[in-house]
């Protein structure tokens, strides 16, 4: 379960941690594509927290939608339009909730797949955000299966997101302009799974913090 | 930098209110609207084309990155005449996902849009496991000859077309010999030694095939000609305009040397250069380096090239 505090908690850490890891994932990004991941991230969360408290008093749909719309308007690039319909399909879901069960919190992420998915036009195992995304979200599903808490679950899913990182080292770039690279771009984690997997880190940093 | 370009071309380009888009300073005139644009870095392209002949509007992201989705659709708006509004998308990611997005929000609002993606660069394999051909120099002809058609009154299908028959028609391969270095990130895209150069580089830095040690001009118009020609079908007789596009650090004596061997070469195989452009068209800020694009030419692609454009960047009279 998580509250609209948590919803908003979980945003302000993701934008911290932009923050934090914006030379990081530039640097992955200029040795595959066009090395500016970190500082679009970092000035899309910029503004998101600026303009957060106007909607303080909305509920998580029209949070998140409003996430994204920032998104779009502010990060530029790929990685706006991606990250931003993200967001919105994830608030689309939730529609008029002031809280969130584990199922809507998993509606979330799956329509937020859908939106990255139509908008990029990118499978899973060419070397996206899908990379990290998909394991992560299919791990959270077990271990809710499983009998397991949303924070356990959580904790399994970042863990899913880093090996996905991880597998983003050893295949071909087929979307993006690390596709311009071949078989060059093996050895390289792909900037777009790396941000991606700190969503769920940031996620589960919240779900330690509440005890969900 | 937006605000420079006004200043000093008011008689050309009118900055939109409140947001990062050039528009033609003269009336709005009742015809099919070309509206294009990308990342900045690559000046006098894409407010550099707004004028007469060519573009409506350009639309500037941050540099090297993508506008968004917003300043599209403002661009759109600003421009439309009810005749419908054609966006001319260089291939990259960031760049159509972004004008996708703002072509639907603009269709939501009753505007017609129609898309074309501009793909000229030889030295990217365009297949099902790339995300195909980049859209470099040659978006500029599209520019020029579709733009020429809007102002004779076509409709948007025909103005469409025209860009379509462009990009079929149309090649490019660049090389680099400095690296450009994107201001916000303060180093290089990419390390180059003195004594190497890269050859079929992208307009953003991106590697090209492969990388050599530097070789005389006329090597380096040999390797990418040769890339050209073999990518599109020539017949003696067949008629180009070439354009010997300066990548930003490049000055114009080595350009004109770079096109003697294009001029030699092409009449080594009864190619007639019809038209030639040589300057800075589509740069890469500060990137030494350059590009040679041909254009496969019809009688009625040639009507268009020679037909008037007035723009900052691209004068035809």
């Amino acid at each position: 379960m998580a509250t609209k505090s948590d919803v908003l908690d979980f945003i302000r850490i993701y934008a911290d941690k932009m923050a934090e890891h914006r030379q990081e994932l530039t640097d992955y990004d200029q040795a595959i594509g066009d090395g500016d991941h970190g500082i679009n991230m970092s000035r899309g969360f910029k503004a998101v927290i600026e303009k957060l408290p106007a909607v303080y008093e909305k509920n998580i749909d029209e949070i998140l939608k409003t996430v994204g719309m920032i998104l779009v308007s502010t990060v530029g690039g790929a990685s706006g339009p991606l990250y931003g319909s993200a967001f919105m399909k994830a608030g689309a879901a939730v529609k008029g909730k002031g809280e969130l069960s584990n199922e809507d919190i998993i509606l979330a992420f799956d329509e937020a797949v859908g939106g990255i998915q139509f908008r990029g036009k990118a499978v899973e195992g060419e070397k996206t955000i899908l990379d990290s995304m998909i394991p992560a979200i299919k791990a959270i599903k077990a271990s809710i299966a499983d009998g397991k808490s949303m924070a356990e679950a959580l904790v399994d899913g970042e863990k899913a997101a880093w090996d996905g990182v991880e597998y983003t080292k050893t295949i071909i770039a087929t979307k993006g302009r690390a596709s311009y690279l071949g078989e060059r771009s093996i050895g390289h984690q792909d900037p777009g799974a790396t941000s991606m997997a700190y969503v769920f880190q940031a996620a589960k940093e919240v779900a330690e913090k509440v005890g969900c | 930098m937006l605000e420079g370009i006004v200043l000093a071309h008011p008689e050309y380009v009118a900055r939109l209110e409140g947001f990062d888009v050039l528009i033609r300073a003269d009336k709005k005139i009742n015809k099919v609207a070309l509206v294009s644009g990308g990342g900045s870095g690559h000046e006098p392209a894409h407010g550099g084309f707004v004028g007469t002949g060519m573009l409506d509007a350009a639309v500037a992201g941050s540099v090297f990155t993508s506008p968004t989705p917003d300043q599209v659709l403002e661009a759109i708006k600003a421009v439309d005449t009810g005749q419908g509004v054609l966006l001319v998308i260089k291939n990259y990611t960031g760049d159509i996902m972004n004008f996708e997005m703002a072509a639907e929000l603009a269709e939501a609002e009753g505007i017609e849009v129609a898309t074309v993606v501009t793909n000229d660069d030889v030295a990217v394999e365009d297949s099902l496991y790339t995300t195909g051909r980049r859209g470099v120099a040659g978006t500029v002809f599209v520019h020029k000859i579709a733009g020429a058609r809007a102002e004779t009154g076509a409709s948007l299908d025909e103005v469409k077309a025209i860009a379509q028959k462009v990009i079929a028609n149309v090649r490019t391969m660049g090389v680099a010999l400095k690296p450009c270095t994107v201001p916000a990130v303060g180093k290089p895209g990419f390390e180059l030694s003195e004594d190497e150069m890269e050859l079929g580089i992208g307009i953003h830095g991106e590697p090209g095939i492969e990388r050599k040690p530097l070789q005389t001009a006329d090597e380096i118009v040999d390797y990418l000609m040769k890339r050209i020609l073999n990518d599109i079908e020539f017949q003696v007789g067949d008629e180009v305009a070439a354009m010997i596009n300066g990548a930003g650090a490049t000055p114009p004596m080595e350009l004109y040397i770079l096109n003697r061997r294009v001029s030699q070469i092409l009449a080594g195989k009864g190619i007639r250069v019809f038209k030639t452009f040589v300057g800075n068209y589509m740069t890469s800020i500060d990137m030494a380096g350059a590009s040679i694009t041909l254009l496969k030419l019809d009688d009625e692609l040639k009507e268009l090239l020679l037909a008037q454009a007035d723009t900052v960047g691209f004068k035809m009279c």
